[in-house]
């Protein structure tokens, strides 16, 4: 099987360092175990889909990556040494930018606006420091045009974006925040075909620009169009990780649902799966 | 870079024609008010509205109104309401009564006091919000009645009795800051002006309005400060997140918490403010002062392009909500019409406001 597809260009080197390598990872909420033993790699350059059903434990896992939860056990490296981050805020500083299905947009305000709440460029000293409307109009603008989208103006309403296109302004705005692992949470889950190729181009975009990338699906079709690696995640361990090319989409369809019982499955939707 | 971007125009997306962009801005309602009721005084009401001491005359009452209306909209945008600040008026008010007539302490001392009074009781509302998460509509509700009979309650013990503290003015003859807060600004221009002809006279050669009164430039000043912070500061960007989505903003790295504490305390020192000035103003205080003005401010925010789920609107907004207010209610009086069409009218007006707000959202946001 070929390497390259229209969502795929280029291989990421053998011999590629991790840039957050988690370690057995184990999380339990009170006695529910939400995770038993999860080991995850993500290297520069990379996109590494993480594929489960509903409540395969793919959100707790995110959560753990970025900051949110910490682990019951296990360790996470970043960049070779071992971390522990108390607040999504630790993680994002240290590179680790989580893309939620929220998004975290808010639709009455600019693209520009938006792009960098919280983060607002400034000129001027002391009393005379402002926000750099012109810079963050440029910045948005260009950054938007790299993604490959043409903005109508900075000051366009998030509102007025269709859903590609917001997961588009998130992406870019994580990765010019400087993000080496890009977390996307389900990025293509609520869209149409169209938008859905848009974002999974983007995704290709910034993994050559040598971010690594954790794309979180449930939809094989969408994961196999980027992805370089495949890690099944189900009942909350690792079932199994397969590099590009080493596996079809009805292997990976038949591990996220448990095997056995998709084959059950299958017999009662008459192979639409 | 612009010419690039022109070429690379998305031919689905249709050029925004310039009614289009005017119709997104938040004041653009208030302003279209303006226009629509000093069309409607100029030919409904005596001709001396419109002369400079009847401007002056109703720009007073805007302005002290225009204060409390920005600093309601700041608040707004940030998705807040404070309905504790009419009562925040008359307890404020109250406290620089006693800081100056009682203690007897200069203003230089007795207003940051007052400010600092005004602004702590902020806080402790904003805290509450936040800690409780309940709506500030219900929070400050209790602040309106808590205040107000303080007010009452505390101006009985430190007058022995009554209601109505007098003196301020005595107590504030002659202080080198009275003239800041009080009175009217420049007094030398007007005197020249007169003595030029140039602006209308008594019989005895002084000018009919002796300067401008110094509320209508504080209401100047911060409908300026107010809209250079919202539009063109990081805290700007701040309040507009926070106000569109807490938890969107929060997640961003949007110090939440203290924007809208800092929000509830800017709406208590306002209404400190509008204390001082027309406590020096009357020479006294009373419990009654800023009575409704709660519900105004709100008014005055909502006609000014303010959406009552916040994220959006604008303090110029509020600042022509606020001069359309002091037209109505001190136009009428030129009128033949009964003063009491006020009420109508401003309900009127804060309905027709609301729909409106909710239509430019829906084309802001592209919503259908």
């Amino acid at each position: 099987m070929s390497a390259d597809s229209k969502f795929h260009h280029g291989d990421v080197p053998a011999d590629a360092k991790p840039i957050i390598h988690m370690e057995e990872i184990k999380k339990n909420f009170g006695n529910v175990i939400a995770l038993n033993g999860v080991t995850f790699d993500v290297t520069p350059g990379e996109c590494h889909c993480l594929l489960g059903d509903n409540g395969a434990g793919k959100s707790t896992f995110i959560k753990t990556m970025s900051g949110v939860h910490k682990p019951s056990s296990g360790q996470i490296f970043f960049e070779g040494t071992p971390m522990s981050f108390d607040s999504p805020r630790e993680a994002m500083e240290a590179g680790i930018a989580t893309v939620f299905q929220d998004l975290a947009m808010i639709p009455l305000m600019s693209v520009t606006r938006n792009f960098f709440m919280g983060r607002e460029p400034t000129k001027g000293r002391g009393i005379a420091r402002r926000f750099d409307l012109d810079r963050a109009n440029e910045i948005t603008m260009e950054e938007m045009r790299k993604m490959g989208i043409n903005l109508r103006a900075p000051d366009q309403a998030v509102g007025t974006l269709s859903g590609g296109e917001r997961q588009t302004v998130a992406i870019a705005r994580a990765v010019y925040f400087g993000a080496k692992v890009l977390i996307l949470d389900e990025p293509t889950s609520a869209l149409g075909v169209r938008q859905t190729s848009n974002v999974l181009s983007t995704i290709d975009r910034v993994r050559k620009q040598g971010v690594g990338v954790v794309f979180i699906s449930h939809n094989v079709r969408h994961a196999l169009a980027v992805g370089d690696r495949f890690t099944v995640l189900n009942r909350g361990q690792t079932l199994g990780t397969a590099r590009r090319g080493e596996i079809e989409a009805s292997e990976l369809q038949d591990l996220m649902a448990g095997g056995q019982e998709l084959a059950q499955l299958e017999g009662s939707l008459g192979g639409t799966v | 870079m612009a010419a690039d971007t022109q070429v690379q125009q998305d031919e689905r997306v249709r050029a925004e024609s310039f009614a289009t962009k005017l119709m997104k801005k938040p004041e653009l309602g208030a302003i279209g008010g303006v226009i629509l009721v000093t069309l409607f005084f100029l030919f409904t009401a005596d001709s001396a509205m419109f002369t400079l001491s009847g401007i002056m005359n109703f720009m007073t009452p805007a302005a002290q109104l225009g204060i409390l209306g920005i600093a309601a909209a700041m608040l707004m945008i940030g998705g807040e309401f404070d309905l504790s600040i009419g009562s925040m008026v008359a307890f404020a008010g109250m406290v620089f009564g006693v800081f100056t007539v009682n203690l007897g302490l200069p203003l230089v001392v007795a207003i940051p006091l007052t400010m600092a009074f005004a602004a702590g009781i902020g806080a402790v509302n904003g805290s509450i919000v936040l800690k409780t998460g309940l709506p500030s509509f219900i929070v400050t509700l209790a602040g309106l009645f808590i205040l107000r009979g303080a007010s009452l309650v505390g101006l009985k013990i430190f007058t022995g009795g009554s209601t109505q503290l007098r003196g301020v003015r005595d107590a504030v003859e002659g202080d080198w800051l009275a003239p800041i807060f009080s009175g009217e600004a420049f007094g030398g221009l007007f005197t020249w002006l007169a003595s030029m002809g140039l602006v209308e006279t008594f019989k005895n050669g002084t000018p009919k309005v002796p300067g401008i009164p110094v509320e209508i430039l504080w209401f100047i000043a911060i409908a300026l400060v107010a809209t250079y912070i919202l539009l063109r500061t990081p805290a700007g960007n701040w309040i507009f997140a926070t106000g569109g989505d807490s938890n969107a903003a929060k997640n961003s790295g949007v110090p939440v918490r203290k924007v809208k504490i800092s929000l509830f305390m800017l709406t208590a020192c306002a209404a400190a403010l509008v204390a001082i000035i027309t406590v020096i103003d009357a020479g006294s205080t009373d419990a009654r002062r800023g009575f409704m003005k709660e519900f105004e401010a709100i008014i005055t925010a909502v006609i000014g392009g303010c959406l009552l789920t916040g994220g959006y609107g604008s303090a110029i907004g509020a600042f022509f909500g606020a001069i359309i207010f002091g037209m109505v209610t001190i136009g009428l009086t030129y009128t033949d019409f009964d003063q009491d069409w006020f009420q109508i009218f401003l309900g009127g007006m804060l309905l027709l406001a609301v729909v409106f707000n909710n239509v430019i959202r829906k084309r802001v946001t592209g919503e259908r």
